[in-house]
């Protein structure tokens, strides 16, 4: 090592500690403009009206997001109807099962498991429209339909949902478990009424930020939920969500001003979502709660 | 000496291909106190999880000899009742994260004792056999997770107690409390030996030599692993021990 100065050490110290501040300023200035630029823009056409009616649809893009909303509540919900379970249950087994199969048989299929929950991760979203297109609209012969879309969503955030239930069990201390086994419970048992109750502001977490991919999700629904403007009435109706609507607006006809308004719904939808995470969160880490 | 609650014969542990516990022969004499202790990496710990089967936690572990409750093979019981039978008091507190009252009741609820009543009375006579009743009578409601360090760990003993077992199984049960709390259980050992056989790995000889009737040295050979190499009355092995390497141990010149 080169002996420096003092003097020196100090002015890199300082010239470092600058330029990091720089960067995070900039990057919450970017941040900060995308998101002001839309509630200014969008903010003045917001009003009680653009709630309650619905898109009047043509090249003239008035009207409100009621019909919107509704479908995207509905599809929120059969999404997670779908994944909260098979993601959940994956999550339990992944953690709670699977560690303890030193099968040759099973092994390697957990690790392909394993494998694919990763790499679904990050698989484009379209990619998961271009299967629900194929698999629920066309071959099962859903149509454009909540069904289709929700089924397809649930394709698309599961990853999330078996990663999230994966971390809060892994996060449950094993003295519970042992614990519990020690009394004679069975392993479900033990599942059952102390790893799971310990788990639920974790595996919570994992369903908020699902609800947060559904409702900014559009490539998927474009695909699988079709475009349809009115409400739906029923699982095999086709819909719009929000964000769906967004797109529609921007493409398709020459209302800018209304795509921008229900561009700051979203994100005000989406700065909830956040909040109840990290309400979530602070319940986790405050510790001792009963649940 | 009386028929043996439990017994170990020629039992091995294996971690895979590494042999940890080497042919261990042992008898657990009813209604006393047996305390095991050995050096840090023994398998004292091992060796006491051997008793109702926690091992098999543990992916790739293996075992061969017997292991006898009541003179029955306890790899031919069913585990749940097994545990049932050979209750277990962890190192370190491990309350559930419910109230006082739901931990206690977990372990009879879970073997079907849902009346009220009868649940109230047995968590009740529960906590007054662990010395903890005096201490949380008033709010039975409050989480356990509330409680000081040794009252947890009282707490877990009459967690252990509820399902009304014949051993408890104790591993460090004091390590992780200061002297008071420490005193206070080893107090209460006494009054456990009434009614149960308890097994108590220890670090601290001094509180083997307290609380024990008998005393067990585990040590590891030259390929780490643990060997019985005495078994007593607690009074014989810390006063005239057979083994040179028992009174190398007690008298501190190693571990």
């Amino acid at each position: 090592m080169s002996s420096r100065s003092p003097a020196g050490r100090k002015l890199v110290q300082a010239g470092a500690f600058s330029l990091l501040w720089v960067s995070a300023l900039l990057s919450v200035l970017v941040l900060a403009s995308v998101v002001g630029y839309v509630m200014i823009k969008g903010i003045p056409e917001l009003n009680l009206s653009f709630f309650t009616t619905p898109p009047r649809g043509g090249l003239s893009g008035e009207g409100g997001i009621s019909s919107t909303i509704v479908a995207t509540l509905y599809l929120v919900v059969m999404t997670l109807l779908v994944a909260a379970p098979l993601g959940i249950g994956a999550g339990v087994f992944l953690v709670e099962y699977a560690e303890s199969m030193q099968n040759r048989l099973m092994k390697p299929l957990i690790r392909i498991a394993r494998f694919g929950v990763e790499t679904l991760a990050g698989v484009p979203s379209i990619i998961f429209g271009l299967f629900g297109y194929a698999l629920f609209v066309t071959l099962m012969h859903f149509g454009f339909s909540l069904l289709s879309a929700s089924l397809a969503g649930a394709c698309l955030i599961l990853p999330v949902v078996i990663r999230t239930t994966e971390e809060a069990l892994k996060a449950v201390p094993q003295s519970y478990r042992e614990g519990s086994l020690s009394l004679g419970a069975t392993r479900w048992e033990t599942i059952r009424r102390v790893v799971l109750p310990s788990a639920v502001p974790g595996i919570t977490t994992g369903m908020i930020l699902g609800v947060g991919r559904i409702i900014s999700e559009t490539a998927v629904f474009y695909v699988t939920l079709g475009g349809s403007y009115r409400t739906p009435t029923s699982i095999l109706s086709s819909g719009r969500t929000m964000a769906l609507h967004v797109f529609y607006l921007a493409m398709e006809t020459r209302a800018f001003e209304k795509a921008m308004a229900t561009g700051a719904v979203l994100i005000a939808c989406i700065i909830a979502v956040n909040l109840a995470i990290n309400a979530v969160s602070r319940r986790l880490t405050a510790g001792g709660g009963r649940w | 000496m009386p028929e043996p609650r439990m017994r170990t014969i020629d039992y091995c542990l294996y971690y895979g291909g590494f042999r940890a516990l080497n042919s261990i022969s042992m008898d657990i004499p009813p209604n006393m106190i047996t305390a095991i202790i050995g050096p840090s990496g023994c398998g004292k710990s091992t060796f006491l999880r051997s008793f109702n089967r926690m091992n098999e936690l543990i992916p790739g572990v293996r075992v061969t000899g017997k292991v006898l409750l009541d003179g029955e093979d306890i790899f031919s019981l069913d585990v749940v009742s097994l545990r049932r039978k050979v209750g277990m008091v962890f190192q370190r507190p491990n309350p559930f994260p419910k109230s006082i009252f739901d931990n206690v009741a977990y372990g009879p609820r879970i073997h079907g004792l849902r009346k009220g009543d009868s649940l109230a009375a047995l968590v009740e006579r529960s906590l007054k056999a662990a010395a903890l009743w005096d201490e949380v009578k008033d709010d039975l409601q409050k989480s356990a997770l509330s409680l000081s360090g040794g009252q947890q760990q009282r707490l877990c003993i009459a967690r252990a107690l509820a399902v009304e077992p014949e051993v408890i199984l104790m591993d460090e049960p004091a390590s992780a409390l200061d002297p008071i709390a420490t005193l206070k259980i080893e107090e209460l050992l006494q009054t456990l030996k009434e009614n149960y056989t308890i097994v108590i790995v220890t670090h601290n000889m001094q509180q083997a030599a307290r609380v024990s009737d008998f005393t067990a040295f585990l040590l590891m050979d030259e390929s780490r692993a643990g060997n019985l190499v005495e078994f007593g009355p607690t009074k014989q092995i810390f006063t005239t021990p057979r083994d040179s390497r028992t009174e190398d141990y007690i008298s501190g010149r190693f571990g």
